[in-house]
């Protein structure tokens, strides 16, 4: 999915975030064990008060797993979820009211899970502002199931197998930023998964725990689902409140943020599934349970999505932190051909940049840890790539895919990409000169922060992580094409008979 | 001057060879270099066709206008326009594709210019503007599906190859539709189509022809048995079916007991 935390709010939050992280030290003591890890890079902003607690991460218990539902052993229907936890003490909780509920988001330490990682307690509060008490506009909790990052097929899990975790998740969150009703936005093709959201939905109406009076706490509360109809860029914020409005999916320009005028012109907010899912358990468990997992400012447990060249692809809920080759080793079987036989990995998502085996052999898959590596965390769904992979293909597929779903509203991305598709295209067959990976690296540079959403470096970062990490590789393929054809192309792809052929070339060449 | 010396008709009758002239010209002289066209970005107009014009009526029907009164309950009031995503959906599941009378129709019933509409069903892909085959089959190729399995290239090929027909094209016999698209979301179950609503996962290309021929004979053959078509869901793999997304070889998570509400906070705080 596509998030970027604006420059400014992000900045102002800088400081607000660390504060509150504080206190985390001393709960993470209190689960430490004994281990070695990789040290965390820290800012000199940040204070340091103790040595970091060294512990080793990945070996979650299932009583601590949230979705315990992940690969359908029990039914979706109310009576199901309710047997295993759902909906318990969900009336005490909204009860508690929205700074009790956003404190223990705050302290449990949840980053979004759609792809930015902005703290989501924070995120949420942002809907409290001063004042708000005298609008008496509505306000919406807006859920974004729009998922279409490529590597990604967490939420669709969570929709079609553990409903009534989003559904109980979108009381409680929405009592948090005191809204009046949801919308949960799901992708068009994803349509049994919305059938049995509805009927969970009906389900929790009819048994009065949404609705009026929602679980007989005095808090009214409408949970809705919209279609979408297959447009990728429909997961960025501002576009997907626009196609719920009803017009084509083009981001809007913030500010003013969605909180302060959003969907249907009143405050909203719009988060990730797993973000609303994973609130309930963390009010009922406590934020410091949910902070005992993964590093300092990365806490929680996650779903993984690994597809591939791996031996078991699947979806797996683990600790924040993991370690990547343990991630794939434990739970997928390994990579085909062994460990060895790995060539790259994408750690999160299309849009997050590919690392090669060296770099793989000791990540951890965190916000932190990933963004260290020039990487990033993004939706967790790793693409794992073995010795027989074409790099060069892949990324150059994920070019034509930003080209398909890019908006075509700002000339930087309707345009970068689809020169990025057609350069691609012609690295797969070496069919370039050398000269134009710079010109690649540079087109990318130009696209990045240049457009309305986060599209531009979408598509940006995928080739600045192919440059970055293989450019030997680009540079073989052009010598190769170059030994089978007698010399270079031209720029632009021009065969090198192509003077001799009559075609018009460009000029200086 | 022209004009008046030479009679209208002479101009006229002179007109159609210089512009065979011309296009020859241009066809022979001057070669245009183009790209092959990439059949998954519809364009975005509309051309009358005999089967998709104007004056062709569409009328939603008795059940699907109880639907939409449902719909516009989700939405404010003086948003109604907001439920031209699921209008156009019925429209579409009702028509069989998108028609330009079923965009007019639901530019009616939401009281909104004709033209929101049209740019509402341009954008997004799922709209079919053209008519589409009994089962509409969508091949995702995206990257995480080119890596698994057997890799959708194959799978790709297999449909090619069952079906006669490129991305974007139907079949003769109206029964298929072949499109490949983008990612469908279900990548750790690769590679995977969309068959109507349908997903199919962990195929490989002797799954894929079974299943379109299933299909296939499900439409053609009298008295079919329908349960013969393979289940919607990940298909037989090297010898294992998986349920849904589980690792092949059985799970390595939530083996023990799940867990009911013994695990809550013991601070007190709930």
């Amino acid at each position: 999915m596509l998030a970027r935390p604006s420059v400014k709010a992000a900045a102002g939050v800088a400081t607000a975030a660390t504060r509150s992280y504080t206190a985390a030290p001393v709960s993470l003591a209190a689960t430490s064990s004994l281990s070695s890890q990789p040290s965390q890079k820290r800012s000199y902003a940040t204070v340091q008060e103790a040595a970091p607690a060294k512990r080793s991460y990945g070996n979650l218990k299932d009583q601590d797993r949230i979705f315990q539902n992940l690969y359908g052993h029990h039914g979706t229907d109310l009576a199901s979820a309710k047997k295993y936890g759902d909906w318990h003490k969900t009336k005490e909780i909204i009860l508690k009211g929205h700074d009790w509920i956003i404190n223990e988001i705050k302290a449990s330490g949840l980053r979004g899970r759609g792809g930015a990682g902005f703290p989501s307690g924070l995120k949420f509060s942002f809907m409290n502002f001063k004042g708000w008490e005298k609008d008496n506009k509505p306000r919406y909790l807006v859920v974004n199931a729009d998922e279409g990052e490529p590597g990604t097929c967490k939420d669709r899990e969570i929709m079609r197998k553990d409903p009534h975790k989003l559904i109980e998740g979108c009381l409680v969150v929405g009592r948090a930023m005191n809204a009046t009703a949801a919308y949960i936005y799901i992708r068009g093709e994803f349509y049994h998964e919305a059938t049995v959201l509805q009927r969970a939905i009906q389900e929790a109406y009819k048994d009065g725990l949404i609705g009026k009076n929602a679980c007989g706490s005095g808090y009214d509360f409408d949970v809705y689902i919209h279609r979408g109809a297959g447009a990728y860029v429909c997961g960025e914020e501002t576009s997907l409140i626009e196609s719920l409005e009803g017009k084509a999916g083009k981001p809007r320009l913030k500010p003013p943020f969605p909180a302060a005028v959003g969907l249907f012109g009143c405050p909203s907010t719009v988060t990730n599934v797993e973000t609303v899912a994973v609130c309930p358990t963390i009010a009922r468990r406590g934020g410091k349970w949910f902070a005992g997992f993964g590093r300092e400012r990365n806490q929680g447990t996650k779903l993984y999505c690994i597809s591939g060249h791996v031996n078991n692809p699947c979806t797996v809920e683990e600790e924040m932190s993991i370690p990547l080759r343990e991630l794939i080793d434990r739970h997928c079987g390994g990579v085909r051909g062994g460990w060895d036989n790995l060539q790259a990995v994408i750690p999160g998502g299309s849009s997050t940049p590919i690392l090669p085996k060296k770099i793989c052999d000791d990540q951890l898959m965190d916000f932190d840890a990933l963004k260290d590596s020039q990487s990033g965390l993004g939706t967790a769904a790793v693409i794992v790539m073995d010795k027989s992979a074409d790099v060069v293909r892949l990324i150059s597929r994920l070019s034509a895919f930003y080209k398909h779903e890019s908006c075509g509203q700002c000339t930087p991305c309707r345009e970068g990409s689809a020169w990025m598709m057609k350069m691609m295209e012609r690295f797969e067959k070496g069919q370039a000169r050398t000269r134009e990976i710079d010109m690649m690296q540079e087109l990318t540079k130009q696209v990045e922060g240049h457009t309305i959403c986060a599209l531009g470096e979408a598509f940006a970062w995928p080739v600045q992580g192919l440059i970055r990490h293989f450019r030997p590789e680009l540079e073989k393929r052009v010598q190769e094409y170059k030994a089978a054809h007698g010399a270079e192309t031209f720029a632009g792809g021009w065969e090198p008979n192509a003077h001799k052929e009559g075609l018009l070339i460009a000029p200086g060449q | 001057m022209a004009s008046k010396l030479v009679p209208f008709a002479a101009r006229q009758a002179t007109r159609p060879f210089t512009r065979v002239c011309r296009r020859q010209v241009l066809q022979f002289e001057r070669p245009l270099s183009t790209t092959s066209q990439r059949r998954h970005d519809a364009l975005s107009i509309h051309r009358n066709t005999p089967v998709n014009n104007p004056s062709i009526p569409f009328k939603f029907t008795e059940q699907n206008l109880k639907i939409i009164d449902e719909i516009l309950k989700r939405y404010p009031p003086q948003y109604k326009k907001a439920a031209v995503m699921p209008l156009l959906d019925l429209g579409q599941r009702q028509h069989g594709f998108t028609s330009i009378s079923v965009m007019n129709e639901v530019a009616r019933l939401l009281e909104m210019p004709p033209m929101r509409v049209y740019e509402v069903a341009t954008f997004y892909t799922m709209y079919n503007r053209d008519p589409i085959g009994k089962f509409f089959v969508q091949v995702c190729t995206t990257s995480p599906c080119m890596l698994g399995g057997c890799g959708s290239d194959l799978i790709m090929k297999a449909c090619e190859d069952f079906l006669g027909v490129h991305s974007g094209e139907m079949t003769e016999d109206g029964l298929f539709s072949l499109l490949e698209v983008e990612c469908l979301g279900a990548c750790a179950n690769a590679p995977m189509i969309q068959i109507n609503d349908d997903y199919y996962e962990d195929l490989t290309p002797e799954t894929t022809t079974k299943l379109l021929q299933a299909l296939k004979d499900s439409a053609t053959i009298s008295g079919y048995d329908v349960t013969k078509i393979p289940r919607p869901g990940p298909q037989l793999y090297e010898g294992k079916q998986r349920m849904t997304c589980e690792p092949r070889t059985g799970q390595t998570t939530l083996l023990q007991e799940p867990y009911s509400t013994q695990h809550m906070r013991t601070d007190g705080e709930l």
